[in-house]
C-alpha cells in the first residue's frame, strides 16, 4: 500500500503547551519528587522537555514486547531499550507520552513499568488527548483535547523541533 | 562471498514473500538487516533486570526436537519460550517414534497435527531442518538448532551479539577461529554471519586434518601454525572437538592438539593486547582451552550462555510475531 496521507501542521506552539503541563504537574505532585518516564519514541522526547522543566531526571521505556497487538500485526521494526533507575519501587512515577488514543500503549507501558518494581503511585501526563479510549486509561495532566475526523490521525514528529502533524489518508 | 546456487535455494526458503524471516536455517544468506533486528530486540529484552514473563508468544506452542543431545542450547532454548510465555513440549527423539521406524517426515506430520506452531530441531543429518521445513504448514517456522556438519545459526548470532557487547561493533575486526573447523557447523555459521557483520578478516587455525586448506574459497585465510593465526586477532574462537564425528585416527591425542593449538593465556598475548576468547561450548579443559584462560577475564564463554537466551527469544519472537498488516 503506498503512503498518501496529506499532513498539516497543527499551529498551537509546542513549548507553550509543555511550559502549561510542567505547571500542571507541579500543582499536581504537590512538591513531591518523581521520576518522568517518557514512552519510545515520541513520549521521550516530550518526557525530557517536561523533566528539563519539572528539574527532574527523564528515564526511558520501551513497550515493544507487551503490546498487545504483536500476534497480530507483529513486533515495530524499531525497538528500543527500557532505560530506568536501578528500582523504582516506591516512586511516583510520571508516565509521559505523546498521544493518548485507545490507552493501549498505556496499558502496555504500566506492565513493562511493573516488570522492573512497584511504584508508589503512577501519573499519566499527554501532549496530546485525542480521545477514542478503548480502556478505562485516562490522562492526569493533558497538552491539548483533539477531536479528530474519521481517518485522520495524529503524530508528533521531532525531536527537536517538536511539531504536530495531523494526517489525513487521501480517499 | 561465494554464494552457491545450492545454499542460495535454501536460503530464500528462510524468507517470507515479504522479505521477512519465516525460518531461521542457516546463517548463510541471513540479511544484515535481519541480523541488526535480532541484536535490537535482544538488546530491549536484556535490559529488563530479572526478566519477567512477557506475553508475547502467548498461546504459540513451540515443540522442541532434539535428535542429538544437547544441554545448553536445549535448555536456553527452552527458557527463552518459556520467558515468551510459549507453551513448550520437549521430545525426546531419541526414544521415541524414529527409533520404533517412523520417518522424519511422518513425525513432523503427527506433531504439526498436535498444533504445533514452531519446530526448533536438532539433527545429526545436515539439511534436515531444512527438509523439515519444506513439509510444514506455511503458518509453521523451523528453527534450525544444529544440523550435521552444516549450520548453527543462533549459535552464530549469540556468538556475534556477545562480540558486538564487548567490543562496541563487529565491522572491521579480526577473528581467529581455533579448532576442527572441518566438522564444524558452528564454525561454518559464524564464518556466514561474521562476513555479512563486516569483520576485516577471519583465520581458520587449526591441524592440516581438520582445517583443509578448500575453506580459503569462503574469502578466509587458513593457518596451521598457532602464532601466525593469532597476530593481532580482537577475537579467539575456540571450538569442540567433535570426536563423534572422527574417524579413528583423523586426530592426534587431546595432548598432542593442546601442545600445538591449545589456547593459554602466554599465548593469547600473539593476539591483540585487548583480545577475547570465546567457545560455543561444551569445553573440554586443558585440550581446546588451558583452565587458567577459561576462568579469565578474557574469556566471555559465560556471557555467551546467558546471551544465548535473549538471541533466541529475539528469533523466535521476530519469526512468530511476522506482520501480517502491510500498513504501519
Amino acid at each position: 500500500m503506498i503512503d498518501t496521507k496529506i499532513k498539516t501542521v497543527m499551529e498551537t506552539n509546542i513549548d507553550t503547551l509543555l511550559d502549561q503541563m510542567a505547571i500542571d504537574c507541579r500543582e499536581l505532585l504537590a512538591g513531591e519528587p518523581a521520576l518522568v518516564v517518557g514512552i519510545h519514541t515520541g513520549g521521550v522526547w516530550v518526557g525530557q522537555a517536561l523533566a528539563s522543566r519539572l528539574g527532574f531526571n527523564c528515564a526511558e521505556l520501551d513497550v515493544s514486547f507487551h503490546r498487545d497487538d504483536i500476534l497480530k500485526s507483529g513486533l515495530p521494526q524499531q525497538t528500543a531499550v527500557t532505560r530506568l533507575p536501578v528500582t523504582i519501587d516506591g516512586r511516583t512515577i510520571l508516565l509521559v507520552d505523546d498521544v493518548l488514543h485507545t490507552g493501549r500503549t498505556i496499558r502496555a507501558a504500566l506492565d513493562e513499568l511493573y516488570d522492573h518494581g512497584r511504584p508508589a503511585r503512577v501519573m499519566l501526563a499527554v501532549l496530546i488527548d485525542r480521545g477514542g479510549y478503548e480502556l478505562p486509561v485516562r490522562a492526569d495532566v493533558v497538552g491539548q483535547v483533539l477531536s479528530l475526523a474519521p481517518g485522520q490521525s495524529v503524530k508528533l514528529v521531532g525531536p527537536a523541533p517538536l511539531t504536530v502533524e495531523i494526517r489525513e489518508s487521501q480517499p | 562471498m561465494s554464494g552457491n546456487r545450492q545454499s542460495s535455494l535454501q536460503t530464500n526458503l528462510q524468507y517470507d514473500g515479504r522479505g521477512e524471516l519465516h525460518h531461521l536455517l542457516t546463517a548463510d544468506g541471513l540479511k544484515l538487516e535481519t541480523c541488526e533486528r535480532i541484536f535490537a530486540l535482544a538488546d530491549s529484552l536484556t535490559e529488563t533486570p530479572g526478566v519477567k514473563k512477557l506475553p508475547v508468544l502467548r498461546g504459540k506452542t513451540i515443540v522442541l526436537l532434539f535428535f542429538e543431545p544437547s544441554t545448553r542450547t536445549r535448555t536456553t532454548f527452552e527458557i527463552a519460550a518459556n520467558r515468551l510465555s510459549a507453551d513448550v513440549s520437549a521430545v525426546n527423539v531419541a526414544t521415541s517414534a524414529t527409533t520404533k521406524g517412523e520417518s522424519l517426515v511422518d513425525t513432523i506430520e503427527t506433531l504439526q497435527a498436535m498444533q504445533a506452531d514452531m519446530f526448533v530441531v536438532r539433527h545429526a543429518q545436515s539439511g534436515a531442518a531444512h527438509l523439515i521445513a519444506r513439509h510444514v504448514a506455511p503458518h509453521v517456522s523451523v528453527i534450525n538448532a544444529g544440523d550435521g556438519c552444516h549450520a548453527h545459526p543462533t549459535q552464530a548470532l549469540l556468538d556475534g551479539y556477545t562480540i558486538r557487547q564487548r567490543k562496541g561493533q563487529v565491522e572491521g575486526l579480526r577473528i581467529a577461529i581455533v579448532g576442527d573447523l572441518l566438522h564444524s557447523r558452528v564454525a561454518r555459521s559464524q564464518i556466514h554471519l561474521l562476513q555479512t557483520l563486516g569483520v576485516a578478516q577471519i583465520n581458520l587455525v587449526g591441524p592440516k586434518n581438520l582445517v583443509p586448506r578448500a575453506f580459503e574459497a569462503l574469502g578466509t585465510r587458513v593457518y596451521h601454525d598457532l602464532r601466525q593465526g593469532l597476530q593481532g586477532v580482537d577475537v579467539v574462537m575456540g571450538l569442540r572437538m567433535q570426536r563423534e564425528r572422527m574417524e579413528s585416527g583423523v586426530l592426534p591425542s587431546d595432548r598432542e592438539y593442546f601442545h600445538y593449538y591449545g589456547l593459554t593465556e602466554e599465548r593469547l598475548k600473539w593476539a591483540a593486547d585487548d583480545a577475547i576468547v570465546m567457545h560455543p561450548g561444551p569445553v573440554n579443559r586443558g585440550v581446546e582451552i588451558d583452565s587458567a584462560l577459561l576462568d579469565s577475564g578474557r574469556s566471555v564463554i559465560l556471557d555467551q550462555v546467558t546471551n544465548g537466551i535473549a538471541v533466541r527469544m529475539a528469533v523466535m519472537s521476530l519469526v512468530l510475531s511476522r506482520s501480517w498488516s502491510v500498513d504501519s
